[in-house]
């Protein structure tokens, strides 16, 4: 008895209390900026595609939303010939991200991609890229002094970085 | 001819204002849930939501008014109306002001009582005539529940009624003068809170619709502006209740300072939060509790109420 009058009370202190409701379209939420969006192709600081077409995103993809066409340009570098992703399908797990090597595709805190059409949903390779290198300004795998192979030591390529002092803590 | 054109306007009137309150809970209602659990409730159709209503009442217009083919027509047409009907009609008794009433029956709140018992029937019916085994058991269910609250209602108003020695209801609130009916007769207030809560059908007492258990209950099959009718009925019952409470217990309009109708409005319209409070905060009993509280606790202590009422009404008015 007691208590159901301690609830009543408790309940009327609610008027009170502040609401909790954000009125999206007039307030927008906070995000993290780890929150996981919309999704896009990041360019590296010079400019060029970092994607290298590996299909990794594609694999890792668990609900198979992204497809795309590797080709290579007269350096024999990879990059994609198209790059699709189909947003009515894609759950924005992030897998894809986890999955790129090269930091090429990444999700942003931007989930305002409704549709009328389910056909617009379906985003191709210039809808995706974007000019700038997103989540790391200053990050470009073909920079980085890579791997020796045949007849080249670490660094000696063309555009390539020498490779780093691992017992140097400066950067 | 000139008493007649005054007649007809209070009760047109009365029919306006009863119906437009009503309909306006259902805003009133949301608005207040809202706020008691920290959201706002409908607010983006006119200013402050206030036209939610009209939207909805459009919208259930235009919805397609369907009537199983496996239900008994006649009776599931009729039991809407019903739960309506019987609602107005006790809101014919009702002495809003000195002087507002549409009919001063000397046998006033018996009427009232017996009209809002008639409103079980819609109930039993909607349930009945749909044919459906959710719509029955909520039907059975109210039956039950109107039976076991019904009893201890019209007792938990006899106090009054021997302290105000009469039955109509402007003599009521005009014994309450010197003191609210609530203060000698605090029992029987709380008594006549508990049936009227489930005399309408609400929470925590919505047995009957229970839509954790029977998808809507007795009204699963209705739609359209039948399924309005139940809706807005209901409304109008929490009204009526309130105002009852109100004239019975609170002395209706009297109050210092303000015009009658002004105090009469402000005593409803806190009875009316105070139901949708109710529904905020509390669970709803099982089906076999709401039973025995109703048979072996309410009814003992409306009795004892009664009882006790009645002797000092006897020793003292010698």
């Amino acid at each position: 008895m007691f208590s159901i009058l301690r609830t009543l009370w408790n309940i009327l202190l609610h008027s009170f209390r502040p609401r909790v409701t954000i009125q999206y379209p007039d307030e927008k939420p906070y995000l993290a900026p780890r929150y996981r969006g919309r999704i896009i192709l990041s360019r590296d600081p010079d400019g060029g595609e970092r994607c290298v077409a590996c299909y990794l995103c594609a694999v890792a993809c668990p609900v198979d939303c992204i497809s795309l066409q590797a080709t290579e340009d007269e350096h024999g570098r990879r990059y994609p010939d198209f790059f699709r992703i189909n947003f009515s399908r894609c759950i924005f797990c992030g897998y894809c991200e986890e999955a790129c090597p090269t930091y090429a595709i990444q999700l942003t805190p931007d989930f305002e991609i409704c549709e009328y059409d389910r056909q617009n949903l379906v985003y191709e390779k210039e809808d995706l890229l974007i000019s700038g290198p997103g989540k790391y300004p200053d990050y470009s795998f073909w920079r980085v002094a890579g791997v020796q192979i045949g007849g080249k030591a670490k660094g000696e390529s063309e555009r390539e970085d020498a490779p780093a002092d691992v017992r140097n803590l400066l950067p | 001819m000139n008493e007649a054109i005054i007649h007809v306007i209070t009760v047109l009137g009365v029919l306006f204002v009863v119906l437009n309150i009503a309909a306006g809970l259902i805003w009133v209602e949301r608005r207040l849930l809202a706020l008691w659990q920290d959201r706002y409730g409908p607010n983006r159709v006119g200013p402050f939501g206030l036209l939610q209503v009209a939207a909805d009442t459009v919208k259930l217009f235009f919805k397609e008014d369907w009537i199983p083919p496996f239900a008994d027509k006649a009776v599931f047409v009729l039991a809407p109306a019903i739960v309506m009907l019987t609602a107005l009609m006790s809101f014919t008794m009702i002495p809003v002001a000195p002087g507002i009433q549409i009919s001063d029956l000397n046998i006033g709140l018996l009427f009232v009582l017996g009209m809002s018992s008639l409103g079980v029937y819609s109930v039993v019916l909607g349930g009945w005539a749909s044919d459906n085994k959710y719509a029955l058991l909520g039907g059975l269910r109210a039956a039950a529940q109107m039976l076991s609250y019904e009893v201890f209602m019209g007792l938990s108003l006899m106090g009054v009624v021997l302290l105000a020695g009469s039955f109509r209801l402007s003599a009521i609130v005009d014994a309450q003068r010197h003191m609210w009916f609530v203060v000698p007769q605090f029992l029987g207030f709380v008594l006549f809170m508990i049936a009227g809560v489930a005399e309408t059908r609400r929470l925590p007492f919505d047995i009957p619709e229970a839509e954790s258990e029977l998808v809507a209950g007795f009204h699963s099959e209705y739609s359209g502006m039948k399924f309005g009718m139940f809706f807005v009925g209901e409304y109008v019952g929490v009204v009526l209740i309130s105002v009852l409470i109100t004239v019975l217990f609170f002395g209706g309009w009297l109050g210092p300072g303000l015009v009658p109708i002004a105090w009469f409005l402000i005593k409803v319209f806190a009875f009316i939060g105070l139901f949708i409070l109710l529904r905020a905060s509390l669970p709803r009993p099982r089906f076999d509790q709401l039973m025995s509280w109703g048979w072996k606790l309410m009814l003992p202590l409306a009795l004892c109420n009664l009882v006790v009422t009645g002797a000092i009404v006897m020793a003292t008015r010698r």
